[in-house]
């Protein structure tokens, strides 16, 4: 089967993220990227049912030439070649979706993989406005029943699975109240939540192999796409700094304040 | 000149600093306080290809560059030196088979590592010949299509582990460092025995131990090299490794001045965290210089190996500067931390003595002033 997972270059959390002084945007300089975890657990997602079930993981990603960094990661992983839309001006989450199916259309993949969201913008669209694009069936936040450090994921069992006649893919789904397995039609859009897996670290093997993987270049003029964006930032700024907490004198004073203030008791 | 590392190294850098965070790291106070061999480490190590670095990848190894295993090296080092010690020491034992070995030999030898964990040990060292190698003591008999081996040496990095052993000894006592000749010893034939592990200072997650050799027996076919060129063919990885063990020095003092800039930004003294005083700003600031000044003397006896030329002088410039240097930077760095830097359970009394070997091992830093100082006058 033949997987697409996106790469999506995003700050790394561990950077100092600062807000530019006239809210144009955050300040670039020294800061870190990498790979946004979503999509490296899709990343790790992918090449496990490839291992099993043979085929090839086709990455991608948008951005400028610096996004190669995010898909030679992949590469270093496992995935087998990347496909890399070079853009570097302004694009909203429908223009990724509609490069993206452009992308899938001249794949056509068994399946699409994105991570749930970004860790950047935090937005949770892409995967649903592809879906919908394609007319393909979607299942989002796909999780797993057990935790991280469970036998089941030491032994490496997937919640996504491809059923018997390979025909559609059984998802364990995150809901707010528990879990849905879901059951898709292939092709189909997974997007990936926190607790699907624990992806492998890239080996120094790896990284040499990754080097000479193929990046295909393409462009939003060669996938005829218009990617002006539909939504504009007109400004960003920091979140409000957390005010100091008070102190209260006894018991009775806290019970008074959690009863009367925060009618939390 | 180019002074930022390239993507690819950038991702190697990466690799290496995650395996040191999130696998080395939690396990480092462990090992160190039990002093017992990191097993669990080393076969992760080794999954992620971080055991045989420097093996070409013809033999199904990395092929890293001089430069790349340095960079590599550092975040190692920074995890637990004592760990990155360990993990080098294939790499170590193996050079004389990488630089010297003929085709046939670097096929047999040097490919079982790179196909299920094994480790293997570089037998220098004497009790009467350390920097003295020209002293050596263990000798090399030829007896038809053997070399029969006798003697003694000691400060083996892993040597209880191994399964692999680059011997040095002398056909000729008289001969001096020309006598010197390179001998591989496979398995643990009859002979060879192994002592306890040493109840080191410090790096203690690495193995150390003495080895004697009665009567032990090694084919002709084990001899890398030309009988006599033993001498050269150590000094020449000593060349090779000094950049490696500079850089272990590099990742101790980054590791003490993180720790050092975390803690004075929350320990408060005289009403204010002590990082506001200036004392500590002065101390902080000189262990940042010289660890990066340490990491860019590094590099560039790294890169000289890489272009093919000569690096005593520099390599010799960068395992002095940077030992002294994460001696004195994890010295202040316990200093930083007052009487917490003093007990066991704050990290940074382990950097000191973690440090403190770096000046002694391969080659003491007064050895490398003497060497420093001979290249001066040439």
């Amino acid at each position: 089967m033949k997987i697409l997972v996106t790469a999506k270059r995003v700050e790394d959390p561990e950077s100092k993220i600062k807000v530019k002084p006239d809210g144009s945007g955050i300040v670039q300089e020294g800061l870190k990227y990498k790979i946004n975890p979503f999509d490296e657990i899709g990343v790790e997602e992918g090449l496990r049912l490839v291992a099993k079930h043979q085929g090839e993981v086709v990455v991608v990603s948008i951005g400028g030439k610096e996004v190669q960094e995010q898909l030679r990661h992949a590469l270093a992983m496992g995935a087998h070649r990347a496909v890399w839309v070079n853009h570097t001006g302004p694009v909203d989450q429908l223009g990724i979706a509609a490069l993206l199916q452009k992308v899938v259309e001249k794949e056509q993949p068994d399946l699409v993989i994105l991570g749930k969201q970004s860790i950047d913008d935090d937005q949770n669209q892409v995967g649903q406005y592809l879906a919908e694009f394609l007319g393909w069936g979607q299942a989002t936040f796909a999780s797993k029943v057990e935790s991280m450090e469970s036998e089941q994921e030491k032994n490496k069992v997937p919640a996504i699975v491809l059923t018997a006649d390979k025909k559609s893919v059984q998802v364990i789904r995150e809901v707010d109240n528990g879990l849905a397995t879901v059951e898709c039609q292939l092709p189909a859009v997974v997007t990936t939540d926190l607790r699907l897996n624990q992806p492998r670290y890239a080996s120094l093997p790896g990284i040499m192999k990754a080097k000479s993987k193929p990046i295909e270049e393409l462009t939003p003029a060669k996938l005829s796409v218009d990617v002006t964006p539909a939504i504009q930032v007109l400004k960003m700024s920091a979140p409000p700094a957390r005010k100091a907490g008070i102190k209260v004198a006894d018991v009775p004073a806290l019970v008074e304040k959690l009863h009367n203030e925060a009618k939390v008791v | 000149m180019e002074f930022q590392l390239t993507d690819a190294q950038r991702a190697l850098q990466d690799a290496a600093r995650k395996f040191a965070r999130e696998v080395v790291r939690p396990k480092a106070a462990h090992y160190d306080e039990t002093a017992t061999f990191p097993l669990d480490l080393l076969t992760t190590a080794w999954e992620l290809g971080l055991l045989n670095m420097a093996i070409p990848a013809e033999y199904g190894g990395v092929g890293l560059s001089h430069l790349d295993q340095t960079i590599v090296a550092e975040e190692l080092s920074w995890g637990c030196a004592g760990v990155a010690t360990s993990i080098i020491a294939n790499d170590l034992a193996n050079l004389p088979i990488i630089l010297h070995a003929t085709e046939e030999q670097k096929k047999r030898l040097l490919t079982p590592f790179t196909e299920k964990l094994k480790f293997s040990s570089f037998c220098l060292t004497e009790p009467e010949a350390g920097s003295d190698v020209a002293n050596m003591q263990t000798t090399a008999r030829l007896d038809g299509d053997h070399y029969v081996l006798n003697g003694a040496k000691c400060f083996i990095t892993n040597g209880g582990q191994a399964s692999q052993y680059t011997v040095f000894a002398t056909v000729d006592k008289g001969k001096k460092h020309k006598g010197i000749t390179c001998f591989v010893v496979e398995g643990r034939p009859e002979g060879l025995s192994v002592s306890k592990h040493e109840n080191k200072m410090g790096q203690r997650a690495s193995e150390t131990v003495s080895l004697t050799f009665e009567d032990v027996r090694v084919p002709v076919a084990n001899r890398i090299g030309e009988e006599g060129q033993g001498f050269a063919i150590a000094m020449a990885t000593l060349d090779n490794s000094r950049p490696l063990t500079a850089m272990f020095s590099v990742g101790i003092a980054r590791a003490a001045l993180e720790h050092s800039m975390e803690y004075s930004t929350q320990r408060r003294t005289f009403g204010k965290p002590i990082i506001e005083h200036q004392a500590i700003q002065f101390m902080i600031a000189d262990m940042a210089m010289n660890t990066h000044a340490a990491r860019m003397l590094t590099y560039e006896s790294a890169w000289l190996l890489d272009e093919g030329k000569r690096n005593s002088l520099q390599s010799s410039y960068a395992k002095c500067f940077a030992a002294d240097m994460a001696m004195k930077v994890a010295t202040d760095a316990v200093q930083v931390y007052g009487g917490y830097g003093y007990i066991k359970e704050y990290p940074v009394e382990k950097l000191m003595r973690d440090a403190k070997l770096i000046q002694v091992y391969e080659g003491t830093s007064q050895v490398q002033r003497l060497v420093i100082a001979r290249e001066l006058f040439k």
